[in-house]
């Protein structure tokens, strides 16, 4: 960042300040857009903490002196003297403020609780922790939480292997769930946890080792007019070789145990292949019917009881069916209007447009998308905009549309793409309308592109989700984005408006 | 529906506190854990905390569960009763050759702070070891003289705690087990051995006091029924009191409880001067509450796996704790200057470190975790009386029970936080608060003001990976 010559940098410690980094993040922001802050940042002054301001060009030598610890917070602000100097006092302000209490089920005049075991003793009936505290710190909390007899939604990621394999173990002897790490959605009893939609509850049961994975499979069950029992996340990782599938052995031993549970939907990455195996065995066990989409699979398989299927949205269409007891559903196909809206959009294209610029907030959506295009051999570049390296410092893509949207303008310089692809990601947790704020970026391209970029998405959503479903298809459709009903549809149309460029090219 | 999380869901919420949100929209009760890390931020300490967790499913985590119960049931049901005063040397085995008693953990002679000095000097002319002070300096610091901490033989003793051997010490026993322990006698506010003073006035009192305060009332104990001290601080608890900086109830109900016999049991004289010295002392009941909390905790001491506090002391350099699963063992940190209001023309820079055996009291839930029951303190330490009543929930968050024989008006009649578990003032960063006198650093000077003090959190991380060393097993998760 190069400072004006009358800009500034200035900052402060504030000793054994801990906050969380949402909370953290959201008041940069908010610095940020006071006139006169050309940058604000806030981290605790850990090794990564003062990495980040150091980049940021935020870390001063006196607080570099200061030798402040990890439970220390740093408070950096450049910009005009006067704006810096009111802008670090406004922090300091809303820091000391937002040490009250916001808990339900606080007594009066207690202060809140700061540990699992104090918790318990206010609330001995609780039966599940969430758990979302920086990796390195979440092994102690879980083993807590599960050694006290809960269950743990774990949504913290860089915890060790090692760990989730102890810890796994020990949820097992303790008969409780562990969900995660790295797990972001669950809807348990039907209480949604983490990023989850609001869907119908039902006679499907979920388990699966991807957030959005499982988000997109519960509202097309949803919107096709079957629920959901239970939706438990296990994890990213929960089906490689040394972890073994331990949560979704235990959630299918559980969900085959649960009377309204009729049909097992299972979802991941591809395992490795005798956990694969275990896995199938055991819900083939069940007797109940199963679908299980491992992502990557090419063609669908039925083998006495377990339908094995392609897409995300075979998965939903299968357990719907297989739940109504209804004969096998028709495979889905890409609408009449929707081809007739891409033919369209290719007549718009010029010849060298035969890339697609995928920009995701969910991983499993940009994997699925990845693996059909490739499947078509289209030119493409995918980004899963969740993943570590975006996120550093940076809130995730499901809350704030500010990095796709940077990315979705550039993408209208680059004259090889011809495709924008997008996921929206509807339900709890996630940003209150990003079909609004990514249309800002969307018209600003299309306009830098000289109307010459298709945009392609699809919403994950349901009509009871606090953004609304048909609302934020609206907006995405008056910016003339085409909208698929499934991500794997549009993963398909995308391919559909780019084949002929594509094919020209490869003449050529 | 069948159920996982049971019919009126209740869920923690640790961590980020946005995720608070989805739940409760949906009708779940969600309890917001204000989580900060744990152990000032080691994973390594952080990870033996949570080993040590109770867990009736691992052997590790169910002793943990079941000493700490123990340790627990042994404290609250001690029964500290006051049965007599007798010269220090007539029932401590260790004051037989030329030994002294002091505060705090283990310290060497050269490393004594100021006041503890002070003390020494004046125990070894009292005890005509040397002819004068510069003799008596000369004598500790050749090695000539013994120093054992006080609570190694039993005993506890405020600020410098100095106890020689003719010395009286109270004889307190635990009816409801069989120890006992002993503490001196309080020699009243200005110019006394505890804070370092060591001229004639000092020793003619200390004289008076081993010569006729002691034994009337030695007599008039034996004359009279057994005295319970724990139903004593309880009344005086609801007086006003909370048994380590403000004693004045407790002392007057001592007087009205033993004036009788000591009537009875001693000639007129005697009497008279005693019950003036008792009139005039209101720190009299401070040493006898001491004793008292220190028979409860050594009954609850030496129970394996337990992570109950046992003991915390300074000796004016270092501030130590003991827990009750590795017994004897100290753990210390550097003790620091307390924080609160100082005697005109007095400030920080003329305190001497936090001093004394009398956070005993705090350890068996009296003094500032008992600060709901005396708002009035607040007069003496800073702040305003709200404060008072917010240090006792504060420590509510670190310790096991609340006690029944010390219910607090102001909250309640909520029993009065009681017993530290060590492994919730490392996973809460919860520092125990300690009320406390602030003596002049210099010998002799005397108390210069009074405040809160912190126990260092270092102590209970030591504590906790001392406990988890002892081949319990404890590490990794």
């Amino acid at each position: 960042m190069q400072l004006r010559p009358t800009e500034v940098v200035q900052a402060v410690v504030l000793p054994n300040t801990y906050r969380d980094s949402v909370e953290l993040m959201r008041l940069a922001a908010e610095l940020e857009h006071r006139p006169g802050v050309r940058r604000a940042g806030l981290m605790l002054a850990t090794q990564a903490g003062r990495a980040v301001l150091d980049e940021a060009g935020l870390l001063t030598t006196d607080v570099e002196a200061a030798q402040p610890g990890p439970n220390d917070l740093i408070v950096a602000v450049a910009g005009e003297p006067s704006a810096v100097g009111a802008a670090l006092g406004e922090a300091k302000a809303q820091l000391a403020g937002s040490a009250a209490s916001t808990s339900t089920g606080a007594q009066r005049g207690e202060p809140p609780p700061r540990t699992i075991a104090e918790a318990l003793s206010v609330a001995p009936d609780a039966s599940l922790a969430i758990i979302s505290t920086p990796g390195a710190y979440a092994s102690a909390e879980t083993a807590k939480a599960l050694k006290r007899g809960l269950h743990v939604f774990l949504f913290s990621d860089n915890v060790p292997l090692e760990d989730e394999v102890e810890l796994k173990a020990l949820a097992r002897r303790k008969g409780r769930l562990l969900m995660g790490p790295d797990c972001g959605t669950a809807i348990l009893d039907g209480i949604p946890i983490g990023f989850a939609n609001a869907v119908r509850r039902g006679r499907i049961g979920i388990v699966a080792a991807s957030g959005t994975g499982l988000q997109q499979v519960a509202v097309l069950i949803d919107r096709d007019g079957e629920g959901v029992s239970q939706a438990i996340g296990v994890g990213g990782r929960d089906l490689d070789a040394r972890v073994g599938g331990a949560m979704m052995l235990a959630a299918i031993d559980r969900l085959g145990a649960d009377p309204d549970t009729h049909v097992l939907v299972l979802l991941s990455k591809p395992p490795a292949p005798e956990v694969a195996e275990r896995v199938l065995g055991a819900a083939r066990a069940t007797g109940k019917p199963v679908v299980v989409n491992f992502l990557g699979e090419h063609r669908l398989q039925r083998d006495a009881g377990v339908v094995r299927v392609v897409t995300l949205e075979d998965a939903a269409v299968w357990a719907v069916a297989v739940a109504r007891g209804d004969a096998a559903p028709p495979a889905p196909v890409l609408a009449p209007a929707l081809l007739a809206d891409a033919a369209q959009a290719s007549a718009r294209l010029r010849a060298r447009q035969t890339r697609v610029e995928g920009l995701y907030s969910g991983g499993t959506l940009c994997k699925e998308a990845t693996l059909l295009l490739t499947e078509r051999g289209i030119p493409h570049r995918l980004l899963d905009l969740g993943d570590d390296e975006f996120t550093v410092g940076r809130p995730h893509p499901m809350i704030d549309m500010r990095l796709r949207s940077e990315y979705i303008v550039q993408a209208a310089h680059d004259s090889s793409v011809g495709v924008l692809l997008l996921d929206v990601v509807l339900g709890y947790g996630s940003h209150p309308d990003p079909a609004g704020e990514l249309c800002v970026a969307i018209e600003v391209a299309r306009r830098a592109a000289d109307e010459h970029l298709v945009v392609i998405a699809s919403v994950c959503g349901t009509p009871s989700d606090p953004q609304g479903l048909a609302t934020q298809i609206d907006k995405l459709r008056a910016a003339r984005v085409i909208v698929a009903p499934t991500n794997a549809q549009a993963a398909r149309l995308a391919a559909v408006v780019l084949e002929s460029n594509v094919r020209e090219e490869v003449r050529a | 529906m069948a159920s996982l999380l049971g019919d009126a869901p209740r869920l923690l919420n640790v961590g980020v506190s946005g995720f608070a949100d989805a739940p409760s929209a949906a009708g779940a009760s969600v309890l917001q854990v204000e989580w900060r890390p744990p152990a000032q931020g080691d994973r390594g300490l952080g990870l033996i905390l949570a080993a040590l967790e109770d867990d009736a499913d691992d052997p590790l985590g169910a002793r943990t569960a079941a000493a700490n119960a123990e340790a627990m049931r042994r404290l609250l049901q001690a029964r500290p009763v006051l049965e007599d005063v007798r010269p220090a040397r007539e029932i401590i085995q260790a004051l037989q050759d030329r030994t002294l008693l002091h505060s705090g953990p283990p310290i060497e002679w050269s490393q004594m702070c100021g006041p503890m000095q002070g003390a020494i000097i004046g125990a070894i002319v009292l005890e005509q070891w040397a002819t004068s002070p510069d003799e008596a300096r000369a004598l500790a610091s050749q090695g000539q003289v013994g120093f054992v901490p006080c609570h190694h033989v039993g005993a506890v003793g405020p600020m410098a705690g100095v106890v020689s051997p003719t010395m009286p010490v109270v004889v307190v026993r635990n009816a409801a087990g069989s120890n006992v322990a002993f503490a001196n006698l309080n020699e009243g506010l200005g110019k006394v051995l505890r804070f370092g003073a060591f001229d004639a006035s000092v020793l003619d009192r200390l004289r008076w006091m081993g010569a006729v305060l002691a034994p009337a009332l030695s007599r008039a104990l034996h004359a009279m029924d057994a005295l319970d001290l724990k139903t004593l601080t309880g009344q005086a608890l609801q007086m006003g009191d909370e048994g380590h900086n403000r004693n004045v109830a407790a002392t007057a109900l001592f007087t009205r409880a033993i004036a009788p016999s000591i009537v009875r049991t001693s000639p007129p004289e005697d009497a008279v001067a005693v019950l003036e010295f008792l009139a005039s002392n209101n720190h009299f009941f401070l040493n006898l509450s001491m004793a008292a909390c220190k028979v409860g905790l050594d009954a609850a001491s030496g129970i394996d796996g337990s992570t109950l506090v046992t003991a915390m002391a300074r000796n004016g350099v270092e501030f130590g704790i003991r827990l009750s699963g590795t017994r004897d063992a100290w753990f210390t940190a550097p003790s620091t200057v307390p924080d609160g209001l100082y005697f005109a023309g007095y400030g920080p820079a003329d305190a001497n470190p936090d001093l004394g055996d009398s956070a005993i009291t705090e350890t068996a839930g009296i003094g500032g975790f008992a600060m709901a029951a005396a708002p009035a303190i607040v007069r003496f330490v800073g702040g305003e009386p709200a404060d008072a009543l917010d240090a006792t929930r504060e420590m509510q968050r670190i310790t096991f029970a609340r006690n029944p024989d010390y219910a607090l008006p102001p909250l309640n009649f909520v029993g009065s936080p009681t017993g530290i578990d060590a492994r919730r003032v490392v996973d809460s960063g919860t520092a125990p608060v300690i009320n406390t006198g602030i003596a002049h650093r210099e010998a002799g000077v005397g108390q210069i003001g009074a405040g809160i003090a912190r126990a260092p959190l270092a102590c209970f991380e030591a504590a906790l990976r001392g406990l988890a060393g002892r081949g319990d097993g404890g590490g990794g998760v």
